[in-house]
């Protein structure tokens, strides 16, 4: 009896990933339909980026200065046991754009800006909002969604282009500044490791797919969300755990396919 | 009384199956609403009142059965062709599902401007004349969550009937208004009824007024459903129409004062 039931709890428990697989692949569907076909929302794009970019400006930017003073701090007393303090532009600078970048400010935006999307959807949904778009025959999809999405992929490589710079600051800021190390020596050591297409190219394609896990995540969860309270807490809660696990998971293939080190 | 065909029908549900889970909401629900009347939803919690409009809206689909606005069949039409339907359909919500980051202005213009090549002019001037019709003016440039309850249902029925649908739907259109502006809601619902004879489907807790208000009325039960003129509904011998209708709901509360509503 109890193995029926483990099995049959088993089957409902793959036929409900299966389900939420289908439905998340008909609304990247229907999505990317509303985000390429005509009419374009032009002002409402530019109020989400407004919303989801332009607001989190400070919390990326001090963030972004933050990890690089941690990392300028770190780097230069491990780097100067071994008398190769001259490599902390290096370190620093591929530290942050290949990796460190990308994958932060993804998690800084989702928990700011993912969270809010998802929120903001899924109350529209409890108080019947997009019930209301869909019986004046305008597809919520079209007006509420696609402008949200494609905002947090076209804001996600500036901020973090962004918080790479920050870093990169306070780097220079704690090394040189503090530590009294060369500033042509940071600066060359930073010129010399960078190469544009590998990594730079790489951090742009990574923020543009972390960009497109939240977008998607975010408007996901809110426009499925239970009509209720807690169907909205739900919606925010499951877009910053869902998203975050997906962007550090995503991580590792975006960068083995990129052709980093596997 | 029970399942009569109503002269004329707009709308028509037939042998309509609808459940949630396991609950079964309508199990072979048939009823008509006769055009240009106004038809109020009467029934317990629970009983598929809302769900009945969310079905003629085509925003959920039956399990089994058809659904007929006009000749338009709702069931299992295409996203383009239930669009095309809803262009015909006005609908109240009870919390006016008005667009929070919009003002009202651009909540009421956001259907002419999706749907029309109005000029910025005519766009204003037909939202000034329905915001007027139902009372309300310099509201504009105000918020949804500026307005008191009774405003925002006004302006979002201003917003339902703006492109003058022939069929109006009102899910619960009073609830938690004071009693003023349940009289000014039901006064409005008469008078666009009236004046541009279109098909009005009431959902309301508020028997008295929709009482007051009603052509004909359809009451769900478990498992069935009546349908006749508000009064005759009242007067049905009938167990469980006598009996639901006996649970208060005939009285009208705004005449009584708070201790004459507990006495036995």
């Amino acid at each position: 009896m109890k193995a029926a039931e483990l099995v049959r709890d088993l089957g409902w428990r793959a036929l409900s990933i299966v389900g939420e697989l289908g439905r998340m692949l008909l609304f990247t569907v229907a999505f990317l339909r509303a985000s390429l076909m005509p009419p374009f929302r032009g002002r409402r794009f530019v109020e989400e980026i407004y919303n989801q970019g332009f607001l989190s400006l400070v919390i990326v930017c001090v963030s972004g200065l933050a990890v690089g003073m941690v990392l300028g701090l770190q780097g230069y007393n491990t780097l100067v046991r071994f008398g190769a303090e001259s490599s902390l532009g290096t370190v620093v600078g591929l530290s942050l754009i290949r990796e460190l970048g990308p994958v932060l400010t993804a998690l800084l935006v989702v928990g700011r800006a993912g969270s809010a999307t998802a929120a903001e959807i899924a109350s529209m949904v409890t108080s019947e909002q997009l019930d209301g778009l869909r019986m004046m025959s305008i597809d919520p999809m079209d007006i509420v969604v696609a402008p949200k999405a494609l905002a947090l992929i076209f804001v996600m490589p500036i901020l973090t282009t962004l918080f790479v710079l920050f870093g990169l600051a306070g780097a220079f800021f704690v090394g040189v500044g503090l530590m009294g190390l060369d500033p042509g020596i940071f600066v060359s050591g930073l010129k010399s490791s960078i190469r544009f297409s590998d990594d730079i190219g790489g951090c742009f394609f990574k923020a543009l797919i972390f960009g497109f896990l939240a977008g998607l995540i975010a408007t996901f969860r809110g426009y499925h969300a239970a009509p209720t309270a807690a169907g909205v807490s739900s919606a925010t809660t499951s877009t910053v755990v869902v998203t975050s696990v997906a962007v550090l998971i995503g991580d590792y293939f975006v960068t083995a396919l990129w052709g980093f080190r596997i | 009384m029970e399942a009569s065909p109503a002269h004329d029908a707009h709308v028509r549900f037939d042998h309509v199956r609808m459940g949630f889970g396991e609950r079964a909401v309508f199990q072979d629900l048939t009823c008509e609403f006769p055009r240009g009347r106004i038809t109020i939803l009467l029934g317990g919690s629970g009983s598929g009142k809302s769900t009945l409009l969310r079905l003629l809206g085509g925003l959920i689909q039956p399990e089994a059965g058809r659904i007929y606005v006009g000749d338009d069949e709702v069931t299992g039409a295409s996203e383009a062709a239930l669009y095309r339907i809803r262009s015909k359909i006005g609908m109240l919500f009870q919390g006016g599902a008005l667009l929070d980051s919009l003002t009202i202005f651009d909540n009421l213009a956001l259907p002419l401007r999706e749907h029309t090549d109005l000029a910025p002019d005519a766009v204003a001037s037909a939202i000034h004349a329905q915001l007027e019709a139902v009372g309300l003016t310099n509201v504009d440039h105000l918020l949804p969550g500026q307005l008191s309850g009774g405003m925002l249902r006004r302006a979002a029925l201003a917003r339902a009937i703006l492109r003058e649908p022939e069929i109006l739907l009102c899910d619960e259109p009073f609830s938690g208004l004071d009693p003023s502006s349940v009289k000014r809601i039901e006064l409005l619902l008469a008078k666009i009824n009236h004046e541009r004879g279109i098909t009005v489907l009431v959902v309301s807790h508020h028997i008295a007024s929709t009482l007051r208000l009603a052509d004909h009325a359809l009451l769900l039960l478990p498992g069935r459903s009546v349908e006749g003129k508000p009064a005759e509904l009242q007067r049905s011998e009938d167990a469980e129409v006598a009996d639901f209708f006996d649970e208060d709901h005939s009285v009208d509360d705004a005449s009584l004062t708070p201790t004459e509503s507990f006495l036995p």
